[in-house]
């Protein structure tokens, strides 16, 4: 078969990408090795044994980062609804009641007004009021699009502006945890970018899940003409003097196509293009836990949206030593988005910093304990941040580093991927683009962003 | 095409391209940039759609003749 463009890949940016080509008459075929789209951000079900119900959980981020209200000019949001031409009423998204950064002895909400996070600052830092404004001033005015800016440290550039040691690490823990790649510290282009689309742009979730979103582009793909294979993985990217001629499939077909964009990370595609690359893989992998509750905490027992919390006054993000950290977690309640909606069953979830090579080493019951255990390290978490909610758990699930390798076929598990990032998607391969999350645009909004741009530079422009 | 009927052409695609923009506010003289939320990658959905509902190549260098919707229809006439 002949195609225009090849996409690997039916995570946010695959389809993004396929969506742009499609709708100005490019023939593009999507290849999925999954069963279910979505890549990193997906969703799976599972039966709940006692009521037979069938329960359905999000998978990736706990939250759509970039919030923007309707018809709000120039937000990325608004600019990625239009691209793809979805109204914007039609992921019905549902802003978050506000989240919390929760240290030893001091705690800063935040919602999706910044005045929210800026009167926490004020109140609970004061004599940093006058730092953090020259922050965020300095946050306005960067220009964190700059395709060539080179790395500044965040921490260094935080500390040259505030004096309060706890406030760096405190305003940085979502940031990190939400996107970096790397260790410890991040690109402070990527903090700016980070810092507009969670405190200034805030959290929202779509009715229905990350799967509305996914159900969604699937259909203007397809609408638009797009083919779409599921289980249907890629063996080679086939090249012929060094440029991109298609690819093999899992299934032994040959497809062709000048272009093909690869969302399967930087070193996986070139893997596939049995191509060397100074590509690291990245270090940071995460574990969660997630309990199905008999019933929704009340807003009195717990009413918060997310919660970062970190037991020690300075934050440690960085791969974990032990098999997972529970020094640090993100408690995730999706109930806790506005709805009206109390009834039916509660839902947390848990996220730790975890260690891909020590669960991998495990034998079957070994693995089965270790979850077990983190399971409940999780429990006491929730515990202790809502006091009076008493739950029972009808149903519990682990996700470790290596279930999420298992699913994404991403290197020891990685979210977020490579810590070398290809901002312009080149290859060394003619016509082999990068997209996705190691193109380096951050979030759901932002992998949908990066499919989309590439698919509109490399897959429209240049191809006339 | 009449000059009249280019600009149906155009104002149809803008309203398709940026769904919450009021077209019929437009004035004709001025930027469409700074009167809409038209950002870059609007532009090349312009440019896109102008190819695939009429035929028309609008060639990058030539961009600068749709600021306004009266370049639009200056631009756009003798090729329709």
């Amino acid at each position: 078969m002949k195609y225009d463009a090849i996409v690997i890949g039916a995570g946010m940016s695959g389809l993004a990408a396929g969506i742009r080509m499609a709708m100005f008459g490019k023939k593009v075929c999507v290849l999925e090795k999954h069963t279910i789209a979505g890549g990193l951000n997906s969703y799976y079900q599972r039966r709940i044994k006692e009521t037979k119900e069938i329960a359905q959980f999000d998978v990736g981020l706990h939250a759509l980062t970039n919030f923007a209200t309707k018809g709000e000019r120039r937000k990325p949001l608004t600019k990625m609804l239009k691209q793809l031409r979805i109204g914007y009423d039609e992921f019905e998204l549902c802003p978050q009641s506000y989240s919390l950064i929760d240290f030893p002895g001091k705690q800063l909400r935040f919602n999706n007004d910044f005045e929210l996070l800026k009167n926490e600052v004020y109140e609970k830092f004061p004599s940093e009021i006058d730092s953090f404004n020259k922050l965020v001033e300095k946050i306005n005015n960067y220009n964190e699009l700059d395709l060539n800016a080179t790395y500044i440290s965040s921490r260094e550039v935080l500390n040259s502006i505030l004096h309060n040691s706890l406030l760096v690490e405190m305003l940085l823990a979502p940031l990190l945890i939400y996107g970096s790649a790397w260790e410890k510290d991040m690109d402070f282009n990527q903090f700016v970018i980070m810092f507009k689309s969670i405190y200034m742009e805030g959290f929202s979730r779509p009715k229905g899940g990350v799967r509305t979103i996914i159900d969604k582009l699937i259909a203007r793909f397809k609408e638009e003409g797009g083919e779409l294979k599921f289980r249907c993985g890629v063996e080679e990217i086939l090249l012929k003097d060094n440029k991109a001629i298609g690819v093999r499939t899992t299934k032994g077909e040959e497809l062709f196509a000048p272009r093909v964009f690869s969302s399967a990370g930087l070193p996986e595609t070139m893997e596939l293009a049995k191509k060397e690359v100074n590509a690291a893989v990245g270090k940071m992998t995460f574990m969660e836990a997630i309990a199905l509750t008999e019933r929704k905490p009340t807003k009195s027992e717990f009413d918060a949206t997310i919660v970062f919390h970190n037991s020690l006054e300075q934050y440690h993000y960085e791969g974990a030593k032990d098999f997972f950290d529970s020094r640090s977690a993100v408690v995730c309640c999706p109930d806790n988005y506005e709805m009206d909606n109390r009834d039916g069953h509660g839902c947390f979830r848990v996220t730790f910093m975890a260690n891909y090579e020590k669960f991998k080493a495990l034998d079957r019951s070994a693995y089965l304990e270790k979850k077990e255990e983190a399971f409940e390290q999780a429990m006491g978490i929730v515990k202790k941040l809502a006091p009076q909610y008493e739950f029972r758990t009808v149903l519990k699930d682990i996700f470790t580093p290596t279930t999420v390798e298992r699913y994404t076929w991403k290197k020891h598990g990685t979210v977020y991927g490579s810590p070398d990032k290809i901002r312009n998607g080149k290859t060394d391969v003619d016509g082999l683009y990068i997209i996705g999350t190691d193109q380096g645009f951050l979030g759901i909004v932002g992998a949908i962003l990066s499919g989309i741009s590439l698919g509109n530079l490399y897959g429209l422009m240049e191809s006339e | 095409m009449s000059a009249e009927e280019v600009k149906k052409v155009v104002l149809d695609i803008i309203a398709d391209v940026a769904p919450d923009e009021e077209v019929s506010d437009i004035n004709p003289a001025e930027s469409l940039r700074d009167q809409l939320d038209l950002d870059s990658m609007d532009f090349l959905d312009i440019v896109m759609e102008l190819r695939k509902r009429h035929s028309v190549e609008v060639p990058s260098e030539d961009y600068p003749k749709l600021a306004t919707l009266n370049s639009c229809v200056e631009y756009l006439t003798p090729k329709m």
